[in-house]
């Protein structure tokens, strides 16, 4: 699925996400609901610069960056990571955060399929193969 | 008599809590914050104003741009 198909795919199944871009690790936009490029492309700078100093607040913590949401009086921000692809989303204030960070995980790995499609392994059918049954008593 | 008192005043008591609570936990929902899950599974949760502001200074931005 491209980009754009599954950004479509996010808006059917989540009444909440009000916007949303996809991009990669540098800033690199990969699609965007928002018509106007330089504002995607904003996002995705401010996304990624917001999850750089996200990622500074971590503990002890072994593990990478999975995702975050900022809850603020106008609006909550998303911003999700699957390897090295990210979404970035606006939603509602007080939006079903769960649901939320599904379907916005569901759309990064509807474009991981385009990405990485999985190659089916070709079973090739063994030829039938008849041995004969000697019966021990004969 | 006075067990219909008592009776009156528990259930206001308990009335009065429940609605504190509720009350409370709306509150704390509306307050701005930021949460930030990571691969192993914990969380921080950053909602001191000097802590996450830098973080919803670029939501904010996020917003004003997306909208």
């Amino acid at each position: 699925m491209d980009a754009a198909a599954a950004l479509e795919r996010l808006r059917e199944i989540s009444s909440q996400v009000r916007t949303a871009v996809i991009f990669e690790r540098g800033g690199k936009v990969v699609g965007s609901t928002l018509a106007d490029e330089q504002r995607a492309k904003g996002v995705a700078g401010e996304a990624e610069a917001l999850l750089n100093e996200a990622e500074q607040r971590r503990d002890d913590a072994t593990g990478e960056f999975a995702q975050l949401e900022v809850a603020l009086q106008a609006g909550s921000v998303f911003v999700v990571r699957d390897g090295d692809r990210l979404i970035a989303a606006t939603t509602q204030p007080e939006p079903t955060v769960g649901l939320v960070f599904y379907d916005l995980k569901s759309c990064l790995r509807d474009l991981e399929t385009e990405a990485a499609p999985k190659q089916r392994a070709t079973a090739k059918r063994k030829p039938a193969t008849r041995t004969k049954k000697t019966d021990a008593k004969s | 008599m006075r067990s219909r008192n008592v009776l009156t005043g528990m259930l206001l008591g308990a009335g009065s809590l429940a609605g504190t609570l509720l009350f409370r936990r709306r509150l704390a929902r509306r307050r701005e914050r930021v949460d930030v899950y990571f691969g192993d599974g914990s969380m921080v949760s950053l909602a001191k104003p000097g802590e996450a502001e830098p973080l919803l200074r670029r939501a904010r931005r996020i917003l004003e741009l997306a909208s």
